[in-house]
């Protein structure tokens, strides 16, 4: 699905990712860890298409396309989707009309027609239902105003309804409470299936209890510097990154 | 039924609505400005002698003022010969119109077929040679659809007419109220106006009676060539109500560059008006060349105890907006609303606001202007809240938001406040922000392109006054918004 090959990114001459490679296979649930600063939003940002990075050096394929010539909003049309950190808001624009802007540009650039806006509408009502939120929401501006944990899980939200293939989720836990996590991790568990991918960004083990993911990264100063399975979380756990520097 | 027949029929239709119209184009006077030529106009409309004195008055006034254009706008353009222009329609011949869309400014003909306006229609817009008779056919539907409307407004005793006819079928309402609420010399364009105005709507609802459907200039066809200096005049008597439209999406082209129009609307007790307005007005090229100056005077007196006046606008067209709905609130419990959209992209510039004058006790009311400035365009915000000393218990609220796209445009904000009753709530608040560049990106991680994301946060941030248009009208509306934006971004 995901194929980054010998990335090095700097942001103003300051090296922030240094040759990483990184393989994310379809199906499969892909976990990375590391400290603040360690580079991580620049890594989601860098996949997603953010402009404002120097890429001194790599590659990054998607279905083993180079996706370094696709504006971002190709690559989400392409489906790389990413949930932010810290989701933006925008005045005056109700949260579902927005949603629905962005599924109908990602349908015209495939090729498809217009969503039927009733179906639309029923299917984010019974997915707000699931997500344990109020419907009122969908009628909200964008974010503005949202509490952190609203705003995290507006992000999930989008995530089931744009259903994309390679689900990238950048510190999705931070802020939640433990009802919330929960209801995250199991919309984000339910929607995981052979034919899609997770890159799984967080400092906690909270997440990645519920989630368990396949593999399991740890990152520092913009490297990875252990690799392994599940059992490495409950080993980080326990001995701090430290243990790893 | 062959088209000659057709033509035939529309030919009767209008003229039996708007006498002269044949005439004009056997004769028109010549370029400038005299008592005769105000006197040819009047004689033109077959007008009464108190509304040709009216109009001599005016030009006299005019006259001692003719090197005195304003210039405190913060706008800039080159200086206007008043002698050089024809003050009496004068249809170009045919050799000077466009021979075909060809010779139009392929702009502007993206924008009509983004709009979706049928070809006929665009032909008609621009100007282009013989597109007049077509554009008659296009609209003749409408014609019968107008009259229709007529009739059920005639039972309700709603007069919505053009102004010439208001003139001679009602001589006494027309001299009441004319000059009313903008007086003749109030202001360099309203002076002009009063003295060479062409044609216009006249609206008089009855007392008590509710308009049972928003009045659109778009049914009253007369429009062809009297845009240069239109002169409306709405009265809603006791315990009324109207919605007005005035204006299109679509970008009109007119060879006439300056325009000078006068609106004035008077909401006795208990009355309300709501005037709503889109103003799209052909902006020039890209380099501001051949785009329209729009210097309008517009104003609405709030005359009886508890009456409202409500102006909403959404300006995206001209070269040069010059333009400040007003209210005087002189009721008692009398309210007051602006809501204003202005976008200048590319060079244009606009300098809109709006005047509350609170005469009255325990008036109010309420200003939201969203300036959106692109490209290398410029716009003021300037608005004056004035409370004077009888005008206890008066509120007012002022929000002024502007919004930049790039770095080479600006936006000014200009309010004035003078409060001269102590019992009075007056507040104001101003914000100017850029679309950031996490707000862009979040949407085109979304799927959403750079430019449609641009619209989408710009019609965000007018919503409060779009929400204020009629239902179609602001879906319109925010589709102009769009198109006008195009080429803001990347
Ligand atoms: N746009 C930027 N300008 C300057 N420094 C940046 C920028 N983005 C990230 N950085 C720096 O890069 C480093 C990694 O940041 P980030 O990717 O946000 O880390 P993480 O997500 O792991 O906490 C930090 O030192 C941060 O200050
Ligand atoms: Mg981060």
């Amino acid at each position: 699905m995901l194929e980054i090959k010998n990335l090095s990114v700097s942001v103003q001459n300051k090296t922030i990712i240094n040759s990483l490679n990184l393989k994310i296979e379809r199906g499969k649930k892909v976990a990375i860890m590391g400290p603040n600063g360690s580079g991580k939003s620049t890594l989601s940002n860098v996949i997603a298409g953010k402009q404002g990075y120097q890429i001194n050096d790599g590659q990054i394929f998607f279905n083993d396309i180079n996706i370094f010539d696709l504006d971002p909003e190709e690559r989400a049309a392409k489906g790389i989707y990413l949930a932010f950190q810290y989701p933006v808001e925008i005045p005056g624009i109700a949260n579902s009309s927005f949603l629905r802007t962005a599924l109908n540009s990602i349908r015209k650039y495939n090729g498809e027609k217009d969503l039927n806006t009733r179906e639309f509408l029923e299917e984010c009502k019974n997915l707000s239902k699931k997500l344990n939120l109020d419907t009122s929401f969908l009628s909200r501006d964008l974010n503005t105003g949202f509490s952190g944990g609203e705003k995290k899980k507006n992000e999930i939200f989008h995530m089931l309804m744009i259903k994309p293939k390679l689900c990238i989720l950048d510190e999705i836990d931070s802020g939640l409470d433990i009802d919330a996590l929960k209801v995250i991790s199991d919309g984000v568990s339910e929607y995981s299936n052979e034919n899609n991918s997770l890159l799984i960004i967080t400092h906690y083990q909270r997440l990645l209890e519920y989630i368990k993911p396949d593999e399991v990264h740890i990152f520092n100063e913009g490297k990875i510097i252990k690799s392994g399975d599940y059992s490495l979380v409950e080993k980080l756990e326990e001995k701090g990154y430290q243990e790893f520097v | 039924m062959t088209t000659s027949e057709t033509a035939k029929i529309v030919e009767e239709a209008s003229e039996y609505k708007y006498g002269f119209t044949t005439d004009i184009e056997q004769e028109f006077a010549p370029k400038g400005l005299n008592h005769d030529i105000v006197k040819f106009i009047s004689k033109k409309k077959n007008e009464p002698q108190w509304l040709l004195d009216w109009r001599l008055n005016a030009f006299d006034m005019w006259k001692n003022r003719e090197h005195e254009m304003p210039e405190w706008a913060n706008l800039k353009y080159d200086s206007i010969d008043f002698q050089d222009i024809h003050y009496f329609a004068a249809p170009k011949s045919d050799e000077e119109k466009p021979k075909s869309l060809d010779e139009i400014d392929p702009e502007l003909l993206r924008a009509y077929n983004k709009l979706g306006i049928p070809l006929k229609e665009q032909e008609f817009l621009a100007g282009i040679k013989n597109s007049h008779k077509v554009a008659v056919d296009a609209v003749f539907d409408s014609v019968s659809v107008a009259t229709t409307f007529k009739d059920e407004l005639n039972k309700l005793g709603i007069i919505f007419c053009s102004f010439s006819e208001a003139v001679q079928n009602h001589p006494d309402l027309v001299k009441k109220y004319l000059g009313s609420v903008v007086p003749t010399n109030d202001n360099f364009f309203s002076n002009l106006n009063s003295a060479v105005f062409s044609d216009g709507s006249f609206v008089y609802i009855p007392p008590n009676v509710k308009c049972p459907m928003e009045l659109s200039t778009y049914f009253r066809i007369n429009a062809a060539n009297t845009g240069q200096f239109e002169r409306t005049l709405i009265i809603a008597d006791r315990g009324s109500y109207v919605s007005y439209l005035e204006g299109c999406t679509a970008p009109m082209r007119d060879e006439n560059q300056l325009h000078a129009a006068v609106v004035e609307l008077v909401a006795l007790e208990n009355a309300e008006i709501k005037y709503s307005t889109v103003q799209n007005w052909y902006p020039g090229d890209k380099n501001g060349k051949g785009g329209i100056y729009n210097f309008v005077t517009k104003r609405g007196t709030c005359l009886g105890d508890n009456s409202k006046i409500s102006w909403t606008q959404v300006e995206t067209g001209s070269a040069v907006t010059w333009k400040y709905p007003s209210v005087i609130l002189k009721g008692d419990n009398s309210k007051g609303e602006f809501y204003s959209v202005a976008l200048s992209n590319n060079m244009q510039q606009a300098d809109t606001g709006t005047k509350m004058i609170h005469l009255g006790k325990n008036t109010s009311s309420r200003i939201v202007s969203k300036g959106i400035s692109a490209g290398k365009g410029q716009q003021t915000y300037r608005g004056l809240v004035n409370v004077l000393p009888n005008a206890t218990n008066t509120k007012n609220f002022t929000q002024c938001d502007s919004l930049l796209i790039g770095n080479d445009c600006g936006a000014h904000t200009v309010p004035y406040i003078n409060v001269r009753n102590e019992l009075s709530d007056v507040a104001h608040e101003a914000t100017t922000s850029k679309i950031s560049e996490e707000q862009l990106y979040y949407c085109r991680q979304r799927g959403i392109n750079e430019e449609d994301a641009t619209a989408l946060i710009v019609n965000g941030f007018c919503r409060e006054v779009l929400k204020n248009l009629p239902m179609e009208f602001a879906v319109e509306a925010k589709k102009l918004l769009e198109l006008s934006l195009e080429g803001a971004v990347g």
